[in-house]
């Protein structure tokens, strides 16, 4: 054999031996978790069985018309889907909401967590992580303990007196951002304190001996140069909350529907498969497009702060 | 001036404060749940003593029983599958020169954390009740199935971080002393490799054992895991037994959580 | 407090012009630092680590003054305290005679050169040097022809766009010798600045940092470790160590009048001879060398040195003879170390101690001893300087 055989030997097999390793993780995701979804996009196209499910090859846009329009029940007019876009349109606010409202709290945290001593900065980190992975669910009831009418924060009030009847949290849109904001803080402080973890003080040193006061040094560098993190916890905290399914349906109840949610309900009592799927589609793609903001984002910050 | 030592470049006002609140808001409602376990009375608001009873009771609860058993046979299952794919995939993908297929492979290992639940969810649920309806078979391989899938990411995070921060050089000196690749694996790569193994392991069984959305949609009647059953009793009036299966639950995680901390920090 | 008025209040500072205006201080002389007494101790009072202690200096005003020690002596807790990021456990610190304790570095018409440099990776070259000018609240205009003056003065006006890490280390320094300088303060603090440079930069800047000096007029404060750095830089030394400055004095006075060991040891090589003083003038006095000649030495200062005590000879301060002639001390020559510049004779005197002789070297033969050989020293008229003990 030649030389240059038999490097192409190693090399072919060097690449047999990956793609081999690679495909049972590449099967059982395609099966299922990737593959599903080009599947949901064709039922998104069928029109919808009378019981559930689709009737097979019978082509349809109703499930895509059906997510921004709607037939008056009464007059057969074609209208917009109102519900469909006030559920579309709190799902936004309040993924934003929740966003701004855990960036505002876990910015202080992780900074806190960063500016520890690095023995105990461990332990912040800990009690953090505990959350983090705690069963959502759990952690959803757990919020409903502390606002329910008969909660912690009724009975404090009503006890001092600051109220005379409970405030009614509960099945609120409230009550769904306090879940989301509670479910998800570690989600925010965790990718903050990453990037506040690597902030070099010298420079905000430099930046107090360069007149510059509290205030200024967080606005002028600790901010800017721990925007990594603020993107990533940003993203990290909005693409769960758009497609949260568990916390709104605890605690918002029938009423206060998010997408997750008015997804789940054309596949159980809404019995409108197409639109389930047209829903999703529609979710996916924004989450799609939150993530390509995310990487351009990030890029562009990765740029900013090389040579640190 | 007096007993300032130092001028703290650290320091922002207010900082530690909205910190103490957030921790505050952090454990206050686990706290209260985990206290209302306790409650000898049937209300989660009014407190009527110490008691086991709701620990009892859950524990006597048939359906609990068979929930717990279905979401550890579940975890147990989806996370052994996922580690060791998950650990192939992690062999074939790290310490190469960059190759045609890599930034695929990697898309595709992490696409479940890239969708939101809620719609691989209905998407499973399209597929699955086809091949229900065409096998025949309704048993718990799908629940299975689905949950390797989403576990495969979160194992393979640790396993690759573990093999990335390796020195090469022991497996070319494992050859330069006869070692065939396998033994070479087997006697130098696994060992080394076997922390990030574990890690991956936990990681993989503690988000299996937590799924509630893709559990919900993809299971068939009777095929209820803890979570699952949890969602369903909170619709109807709840009492401290679901607390109690909470606490248990939690105390459970915070076990492999800190376990799992204390094996990634001794690396370091 | 002035200073607060001066950069709260008014945005465009009185001095911003880079003029120098000499203003005595309250006692009458041009001291632009006043540290007077202070003590540092991280820690516990009693038992923490001191790292400065009872520390005083004078530093004048549009001078070249370095601090010059080991690493782990004190020299950067001083400038720290002097920046303002530390606060002294004792004593005071005074800037242009006014108490400066209660100051925080924002506050403080102080300016440092760090290190790291501690550049802001996410600002341009320009934005780094107006940063500060933005901070006092200076007018856009003003803030535009200074960046523009500080961009001349530094010679990186092509890199004004350039974000901080596209550019090279020597760039660096000069960036952040040009952010310190902007706001012209009063003075200007330097940690260590060229540490980081290859020898032949550092060569570089060590001239066009007194090529700054001289043009901006503003007080510098250099820490170094690096002796060669500080004798050719500084208008004045402070040598330090553990805590403690050993001896201020022009790079020549250091150097040639050593009056501790430390002091001699640590600058330049030196040659330690044990020997019995007594007094033979002002300032002067005689010393019974133990290895044989009698030598005039310098007293360290006006107090009496009579008895034992230690004499540093500047190897250069000697030349080597043939053993057989007339030599003040005498001894077998051990090693010769061939230097380029000069040659290093290291022998060993006839009492056991060791002596090194640094002779010029000249084009041609070599020196014409040869090892083992029994040689004399004569010692240069003054080369002798007695220590403290």
């Amino acid at each position: 054999m030649q030389p240059h055989e038999v490097e192409q030997a190693a090399i072919r097999r060097g690449t047999m031996r990956r793609w081999l390793l690679s495909a049972p993780a590449l099967v059982i995701i395609f099966l299922a978790s990737f593959g599903p979804l080009f599947v949901m996009l064709a039922f998104s196209v069928l029109e919808k069985g009378d019981y559930g499910g689709v009737k097979p090859w019978t082509f349809s846009f109703d499930g895509w018309a059906n997510v921004f329009f709607q037939h008056d029940i009464f007059t057969g007019e074609l209208g917009f889907a109102d519900a469909h876009l006030s559920i579309f349109w709190r799902s936004v606010r309040l993924s934003i909401i929740t966003t701004a409202l855990t960036l505002v709290l876990g910015f202080p945290t992780a900074y806190f967590i960063a500016t520890r001593p690095r023995k105990t900065r461990e332990i912040w980190v800990f009690l953090v992580t505990i959350p983090f992975w705690t069963n959502l669910l759990i952690r959803t009831f757990a919020m409903q303990e502390v606002i329910r009418n008969e909660g912690v924060i009724n009975t404090v009030a009503m006890r001092l007196g600051m109220i005379s009847e409970p405030i009614q949290i509960m099945y609120t849109d409230w009550a769904v951002l306090f879940g989301m904001t509670y479910v998800y803080l570690p989600l925010m402080v965790l990718p903050l304190y990453a990037s506040m973890e690597k902030l070099d003080f010298r420079l905000v040193e430099a930046a107090y001996d360069l007149y510059a006061n509290r205030f200024k040094v967080l606005r002028r560098i600790i901010l800017p140069l721990t925007k990594p993190g603020i993107i990533a916890g940003s993203i990290l905290v909005f693409i769960p909350s758009l497609g949260a399914y568990v916390t709104p349906r605890v605690l918002g109840g029938g009423k206060n529907m998010m997408l997750g949610n008015l997804i789940g309900l054309q596949f159980g009592k809404g019995n409108n498969w197409p639109l389930g799927a047209a829903i999703s589609i529609t979710l996916m793609v924004v989450v799609m497009v939150a993530l390509l903001v995310y990487v351009r984002a990030t890029a562009r910050a990765g740029g900013d702060d090389r040579g640190r | 001036m007096a007993g300032k030592r130092h001028f703290d470049v650290r320091r922002q006002p207010g900082f530690a404060f909205v910190a103490m609140f957030s921790f505050f808001a952090l454990y206050l409602p686990m706290a209260l749940l985990v206290v209302y376990a306790f409650n000898a009375g049937d209300s989660l608001a009014l407190w009527e003593g110490f008691s086991f009873r709701w620990f009892v009771s859950a524990w006597q609860n048939d359906t609990v029983q068979d929930a717990t058993l279905r979401s550890v046979i579940i975890a147990v299952c989806a996370a052994v599958l996922a580690t060791s794919a998950a650990t192939m995939a992690a062999l074939a993908t790290t310490r190469t020169r960059p190759y045609r297929g890599q930034t695929f492979t990697y898309a595709l290992i992490n696409q479940p954390l890239m969708i939101p639940e809620i719609v691989t969810a209905v998407a499973l649920l399209i597929v699955f009740s086809r091949i229900k309806v065409w096998t025949d078979y309704s048993g718990l391989g799908y629940l299975i199935a689905a949950h390797t899938a989403f576990c495969v990411p979160f194992a393979y995070l640790p396993i690759r971080a573990r093999l990335e921060s390796m020195d090469l050089s022991l497996e070319v000196a494992a050859a330069d002393l006869y070692a065939t690749p396998w033994k070479a694996f087997r006697y130098i790569t696994l060992p080394l490799l076997r922390p990030g193994i574990i890690a991956g392991f936990m990681l993989a069984f503690v988000i299996s054992l937590d799924d509630v959305v893709i559990t919900e949609f993809v299971k068939s009647g009777g095929q209820d895991t803890l979570p699952t059953y949890m969602l369903g009793q909170l619709r109807r009036v709840v009492t401290p037994e679901i607390n109690a299966i909470a606490t248990v639950f939690l105390a459970f995680s915070v076990v492999i959580v800190t376990a799992f901390f204390l094996m990634t920090r001794k690396k370091t | 407090m002035a200073f607060p008025d001066r950069f709260d209040g008014l945005p465009a500072a009185p001095r911003c012009e880079g003029v120098y205006k000499v203003t005595g201080d309250t006692r009458g002389n041009n001291v632009a630092i006043d540290v007077l007494g202070v003590t540092k101790v991280f820690g516990a009072a009693d038992s923490g680590f001191r790292a400065l202690d009872k520390v005083s200096a004078s530093i004048r005003q549009n001078e070249f003054f370095t601090l010059l020690g080991p690493s782990g002596c004190g020299k950067t807790t001083l400038l720290r305290l002097i920046a303002g990021f530390e606060f002294p456990t004792e004593g005071r610190i005074l800037l242009d005679g006014e108490d400066i304790a209660a100051l925080p570095p924002f506050r403080r018409p102080v300016n440092t050169v760090f290190q790291s440099y501690a550049l802001f990776p996410h600002l341009t070259v320009a934005k780094n040097i107006s940063f500060g000018l933005e901070m006092l609240g200076w007018p856009a205009t003003k803030i535009a022809s200074t960046v523009e003056r500080m961009l001349a003065l530094v010679k990186m006006e092509p890199m004004a766009d350039r974000l901080t890490d596209q550019i090279s280390g020597g760039q660096q320094q000069r960036v952040a010798l040009a952010r310190a300088l902007a706001p012209n303060p009063r003075v200007l603090l330097l940690d260590e600045p060229l540490s980081a440079l290859d020898f032949k930069l550092r060569k570089e800047m060590q001239i066009e940092l007194k090529r700054l000096q001289g043009e901006t007029g503003i007080t510098f404060v250099f820490v170094t470790h690096d002796q060669e750095e500080a004798l050719t830089m500084s208008d004045r030394i402070a040598v330090m160590s553990a805590g403690r400055i050993l001896q201020v004095g022009s790079p020549r006075e250091i150097y040639d009048r050593p009056t501790e060991r430390f002091v001699a040891d640590f600058i330049g090589e030196t040659n330690f001879l044990e020997g019995e003083a007594k007094v033979a003038g002002d300032r002067l006095l005689e010393v019974r060398l133990d290895a044989g000649a009698t030598v005039k030495a310098t007293a360290p200062d006006a107090a009496l040195h009579a008895g034992r005590t230690t004499v540093a000879v500047r190897p250069e301060h000697a030349d080597l003879v043939p053993g057989d002639g007339p030599a003040d001390l005498t001894g077998v020559l051990k090693n010769i170390v061939y230097f380029g510049t000069d040659t290093h004779f290291h022998m060993t005197l006839d009492n056991g101690v060791p002596f090194i002789v640094r002779q010029q070297n000249t084009p041609g033969e070599g020196s014409g001893f040869s090892i083992g050989e029994q040689v004399g020293v004569r010692l240069h008229a003054d080369a002798a300087q007695a220590l403290k003990d």
